[in-house]
C-alpha cells in the first residue's frame, strides 16, 4: 500500500477542517520515488494551520526536491479526531503530497520550534508505525531526525531521535542524504543502522545522541561524553555564510485552507545581535547575514505574481534593522503600484524604528494589526534584558501608529525576568496607560492590548543559569497585573498560562531523564499540548513524580558557574565565559550595543568559524536607540558582584 | 461589466470549504491578472459574488461565480480564453468550463437558483432496497423533521422541497463503499433542503456517501434552465466531469 487515499477518503467527511489532510498547495511537488532516492518525510509535530507556514521546512522541501537523488513530502499531527479513526482501523499517519504511508520514508524530519510539541512528535512517530526509543529501531525503520530551535537542548528527547540537527540546514542536508543514500543502496542490512548512525554523527552539525554515554552524580548530571573516538566530543551548530546562495523558498506553498502567517513570507535577513539577553533566537543564530535588497525585491515580486497573495511579509528577528529598510519598503510599493493592492507587514518590528515613514508606506493595502514588543515595563529592567528602547522611542512609535489610523494594538511582554520588581511589573500597565492616552488625541476609543508571558530561561542564552519564576509568583505577578488596570480604560491583558510556562521551563533545560516523563505524557494520552484546552499539568507532575524528578529542581534552580549543563557537547558557537559574563552584566544592569556597528566582542559565533556578518550598511538605523550615543548603563565592575546569581526579588 | 462562470469541484479538493474556495477564487484572480473591480473602503476586496454554498466534503460539476470587472463590454478581453487561462491558477479538480457576460440587473445566484439537482452515493443499501425506500417517501403527503435553531426545537416539513428522487443504479466502482446511486432534485427556496436531510427523513435513515451536485437551475414560468445560457463559450463536454 503506497496510498492510503482510499480508506482515508471516506475519514474525512467525519472530521473538522479535512483541508488540512488534502494537501493540492500551489508549490507542491508531485514526488517521483525511487530506489536510488532517499525518501524523505519533512513533518512538523502540530496541526497544519501552524506547521505549514513553517520556512524552515518548506526550505528544505525544496533543496531535497531539487536534488536528484532526494525525494520530499510533507506531513504534520492530524487532530485528534482524525487520529482516532486512523489508530481504530489501523491506518499509519500519511504525507500530504502522496498520501504515502509514513513508515515507507528513509528519514522523517521534525522541525522543533516549542517544547510543548515534544509528545506530538512522540504521537507521530507512533502513527507511523515506528517505536518512539531509538533503541527500538530496527533497520527497516526510518531514520528519526529533528532540527530547529528546540534542538539545541535535544536532551529531554534525545532517547526517540535517530540524528539532530543543529544550526542551518541548507547545506547539511545533502550531506545526510549522501550518507543514508548509501546506506539505502547498500540494503540496511541488519546491524546496519548503528553503523549509518555512527557515520553520520562524523557530519559537522549532525548529533546522533546514542553515541554518547550520560553520567550522573546523585542528582547531578557530570559529563556527557563520545562512546567511540571517532564521535566529536562537541557538536558544533551549522552557520550559512551567505544568505544570497539560498534564495529559498522559490515556491512558497499556498494553502488551499486558512494557516497562520497566511501570505507572502521573505526573509530578509538571518541572525540578530541586539543582544537581548532572553532571546535564544538572537544567540543561537548569530551573525546577521542580510540577503541583497535587490535579491528581496525580486523574491516578493515574483512570489507576489506566483501566489497571488496580497500581503508580503518580510521576515527576520528584528526587520528594522535590515540595512535601508525604509527605501526597501518603499520599493516595493512602489512595484506594485499599477496592480491591486499590497500590504508589506513587518513582523518583529522594533519600535525604535516604527516612524512615520514605516507607518504610512505599509498601511496602504490593510491596516494589518500592529504588534510592538517592549518585554519589560521600566527602562531598569529593559537594561537588565539589554532591549535598549526607551519610553520615548515607544511612544512616538504608538503616536505614529495612531496619527496613521491604526485604533488597536498589541503591546508584548515578559514576566518572571531575572532581578524584576513589582514596581517592573506595574510598570507594564504604566506604559499601556500612557499608549492609550496618546491615542485619545486621535480616536474616541483607543485600544491596547497587554500580552503577557512568564519568562522561560533558554540554552545559551546568558540567562541560561537563571532559576525561573514559580507558577505561583508568576500568578502573583499577572494579578497584580490584572488589578492594576482594572479601571485602565481601554486596556486589557492577556497573558499565557503559568502552568504551561513551568512545563516548558522542565524541557527547556531539562536532560535525558526528562525523556521518560515526556512518554509518560504521551502514553496517558497528553498531545497538543501547546493548545490551552488540552495542556494538563497534572499529566506531567504526576509523571514526574513517577520517575522521581523534582520540578522544582528543574525548573526554579538557579545554576552556578561550575555547573555542568546538559548542552555543554553542543555548541551555537558562543563561547561559555561570553555568555557568563553577560549574565554578570545583566545583573549590573549594564546594556551591550550591537557588535553589527561596534567592535566584536568575540562571543564566538563569527570568530569561532571564520565568518562575519554581511550587512549592506555598516550604520545603525536612524531614529534607533542603539549607536546614537545614549547611556547604556552603569559601569559598574563587575567583579564587585558576588559569584552567585542574585534570586528575584519578589 | 459583469461576467458569470461555471466551474466544477472534484476530487480531494471536495474538502475545502466555501470559505477557502472564496479565498483560492481572489488569489486566481490577482494571478491571472484580470480587471477586477474592488470595493472601496477599509479593506478592500474584489468583488466577486457566490452562488449557493457547496458543503465542506461535496462535489459539483455546477459551480458558479459571477464576478464584477472595470472592463466594460465589447473591450478587448477575450472571454472565451478565460477557462484556460483562469483553470491552471485554481486548485487541482476545481476546472472553469464556461464564461459569460450577464446584466447587472439579473438576479443573483443566491436568489436565482431555486432547485438543485444532486447525486448521492447511499452505502449499505442495494439499488431495490433503495428504490422501494423512495416510493414510501414519495407518495408521503409530508416528511416533518425537526432542527436546532438558536437552542429551540423546530419542526418542518422537507416534502414539498423534494422534487423529484430517481435511483440510477448501483454505485460505481470507484466508491469507497458499495451501495445505491440516488439522484435528487431538491429545492432552495424558500426552505432549502439538505442532501443530509433528506437522507435522515428515510425510513430507516440513510447514510450519505460521496454527493455530487450536478445542476443549479432557475426557473421562470415553469421553464427551467441553467444560470448559464447554452450559447456560452464552451469547453468539450467530455472534460466536464473528469475526476
Ligand atoms: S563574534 Fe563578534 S561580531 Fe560575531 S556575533 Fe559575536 S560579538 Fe558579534
Amino acid at each position: 500500500m503506497t496510498d492510503v487515499w482510499p480508506q482515508l477518503e471516506p475519514l474525512l467527511a467525519k472530521v473538522a477542517k479535512p483541508a488540512r489532510y488534502i494537501g493540492l498547495e500551489d508549490g507542491a511537488r508531485t514526488p517521483h520515488h525511487a530506489a536510488d532516492k532517499v525518501a524523505w518525510l519533512l513533518s512538523y509535530p502540530d496541526t497544519y494551520e501552524i506547521g505549514l507556514p513553517n520556512q524552515g521546512l518548506q526550505i528544505l522541501y525544496e533543496i531535497l526536491n531539487e536534488n536528484p537523488h532526494a525525494v520530499a513530502e510533507r506531513a504534520y499531527a492530524p487532530w485528534t479526531d482524525l487520529e482516532g479513526l486512523l489508530r481504530d482501523r489501523n491506518i499509519p499517519l500519511f504525507s500530504l503530497d502522496s498520501h504515502r504511508p509514513a513508515g515507507l520514508f528513509d528519514l522523517i524530519g521534525f522541525n522543533l520550534s516549542a517544547e510543548l510539541t515534544y509528545t506530538n512528535l512522540l504521537n507521530m512517530v507512533d502513527l507511523a508505525g515506528v517505536p518512539v526509543r531509538s533503541a527500538d529501531r530496527r533497520p527497516e525503520h526510518p531514520l528519526i531526525v529533528a532540527g530547529g530551535h528546540c534542538t539545541y537542548n535535544p536532551e529531554p528527547i534525545a532517547d526517540f531521535l535517530d540524528l539532530v540537527v543543529l544550526g542551518d540546514g541548507e547545506e547539511v542536508i545533502t550531506e545526510i542524504n549522501e550518507v543514508v543514500r548509501d546506506w539505502k543502496k547498500s540494503g540496511r542490512t541488519d546491524g546496519s543502522r548503528e553503523n549509518v548512525l555512527r557515520e553520520l554523527s562524523h557530519i559537522v552539525g549532525v548529533y546522533v545522541p546514542s553515541m554518547y554515554d550520560v553520567t550522573y552524580e546523585g542528582a547531578n548530571l557530570v559529563a556527557v561524553t563520545p562512546r567511540y573516538p571517532d564521535v566529536p566530543e562537541r557538536v558544533e551548530k551549522r552557520t550559512v555564510a551567505d544568505l544570497a546562495e539560498f534564495p529559498y523558498p522559490k515556491t512558497q506553498l499556498v494553502p488551499i485552507t486558512e494557516v497562520v502567517h497566511d501570505r507572502l513570507n521573505v526573509e530578509v535577513f538571518r541572525g540578530c545581535t541586539r543582544g537581548c539577553r532572553f532571546c535564544q533566537a538572537g544567540m543561537i543564530t548569530r551573525p546577521v547575514r542580510e540577503r541583497p535588497a535587490e535579491q528581496v525585491r525580486t523574491m516578493v515580486e515574483e512570489g507576489l505574481r506566483r501566489t497571488g497573495y496580497d500581503e508580503v511579509a518580510l521576515t527576520s528577528l528584528s526587520t528594522a534593522d535590515f540595512s535601508g529598510i525604509e527605501k526597501l519598503v518603499g520599493d516595493i510599493v512602489q512595484s506594485t503600484d499599477d496592480g491591486p493592492p499590497v500590504s508589506v507587514s513587518l513582523p518583529s518590528l522594533r519600535v525604535d524604528a516604527f516612524g512615520v515613514g514605516i507607518a504610512t508606506q505599509i498601511q496602504r493595502a490593510r491596516r494589518t494589526g500592529l504588534t510592538f514588543a517592549p518585554e519589560a515595563g521600566t527602562w531598569r529592567m529593559r537594561q537588565v534584558i539589554n532591549k535598549l528602547i526607551r519610553e520615548e522611542d515607544l511612544y512616538s512609535a504608538v503616536e505614529a501608529a495612531y496619527s496613521n489610523g491604526w485604533r488597536r494594538m498589541k503591546l508584548y511582554f515578559l514576566t518572571g525576568l531575572p532581578t524584576e520588581t513589582d514596581e517592573d511589573t506595574l510598570g507594564i500597565a504604566e506604559l499601556a496607560r500612557n499608549c492609550v492616552q496618546l491615542g485619545k488625541a486621535h480616536t474616541k476609543s483607543p485600544s491596547v492590548t497587554v500580552s503577557v508571558g512568564g519568562f522561560v530561561p533558554k540554552p545559551f542564552t546568558p540567562f541560561q543559569w537563571f532559576g525561573q519564576n514559580t507558577v505561583e509568583e508568576l500568578r502573583r505577578k499577572i494579578n497584580l497585573l490584572r488589578d492594576d488596570t482594572r479601571k485602565s480604560h481601554g486596556v486589557q491583558v492577556k497573558w499565557h498560562d503559568p502552568k504551561a510556562t513551568l512545563v516548558e521551563g522542565i524541557m527547556s533545560r531539562g536532560d535525558r531523564r526528562i525523556g521518560a516523563v515526556i512518554e509518560e505524557v504521551w502514553r496517558q494520552g497528553g498531545t497538543f499540548q501547546e493548545w490551552n484546552e488540552r495542556f494538563d499539568l497534572d499529566l506531567w507532575t504526576s509523571a514526574m513524580a513517577a520517575h522521581g524528578l523534582d520540578p522544582e529542581w528543574f525548573a526554579y534552580r538557579h545554576r552556578t558557574e561550575d555547573e555542568v549543563l546538559p548542552w555543554d557537547h553542543l555548541s551555537a558557537g558562543l563561547h561559555k565565559d561570553f555568555l557568563w559574563q553577560d549574565w554578570r552584566d545583566a545583573l549590573a544592569e549594564v546594556g551591550l550595543p550591537d557588535c553589527r556597528w561596534t567592535p566584536c566582542y568575540d562571543c564566538g559565533a563569527c570568530t569561532g568559524y571564520s565568518i562575519e556578518h554581511i550587512v549592506a550598511s555598516a550604520t545603525p538605523p536612524a531614529g534607533g536607540s542603539q549607536g546614537t550615543g545614549q547611556d547604556l548603563g552603569s559601569s559598574v565592575p563587575v567583579t564587585l558582584l558576588g559569584r552567585a546569581p542574585v534570586g528575584t526579588v519578589s | 461589466m459583469r461576467i458569470r462562470v461555471r466551474f466544477s469541484k472534484t476530487g480531494k479538493i471536495r474538502f475545502s470549504s466555501h470559505r477557502d474556495m472564496a479565498r483560492c477564487w481572489e488569489r486566481a484572480l490577482r494571478r491571472a491578472d484580470l480587471p477586477v473591480a474592488i470595493t472601496e473602503g477599509f479593506s478592500p476586496r474584489p468583488k466577486m459574488h457566490f452562488g449557493l454554498a457547496l458543503s465542506t466534503g461535496h462535489e459539483s460539476l455546477g459551480e458558479y461565480l459571477d464576478i464584477d470587472l472595470t472592463e466594460p463590454e465589447g473591450s478587448d478581453l477575450d472571454l472565451g480564453a478565460l477557462p484556460e487561462r483562469l483553470t491552471p491558477f485554481l486548485p487541482p479538480g476545481v476546472d472553469v468550463e464556461t464564461v459569460s457576460i450577464i446584466e447587472r440587473s439579473e438576479l443573483s445566484l443566491q436568489e436565482a437558483v431555486t432547485v438543485c439537482t444532486w447525486l448521492i452515493e447511499i452505502p449499505g443499501v442495494s439499488p431495490e432496497e433503495l428504490e422501494s425506500n423512495v416510493q414510501t417517501m414519495l407518495d408521503a403527503t409530508t416528511l416533518p423533521v425537526t432542527r436546532e435553531r438558536k437552542g429551540k426545537e423546530v419542526s418542518d416539513d422537507i416534502r414539498p422541497g423534494i422534487i423529484s428522487l430517481r435511483v440510477v443504479g448501483a454505485t460505481p466502482s470507484d466508491a469507497p463503499e458499495r451501495g445505491a446511486l440516488l439522484e435528487a432534485e431538491l429545492a432552495t427556496q424558500p426552505r432549502s433542503v439538505r442532501p443530509s436531510e433528506l437522507l435522515a427523513a428515510f425510513d430507516p435513515p440513510r447514510n450519505e456517501g460521496r454527493v455530487c451536485r450536478t445542476h443549479q437551475w432557475i426557473i421562470t414560468d415553469g421553464a427551467r434552465r441553467e444560470p448559464i445560457p447554452a450559447h456560452a463559450t464552451s469547453r468539450a463536454p467530455a472534460e466536464v466531469g473528469a475526476r
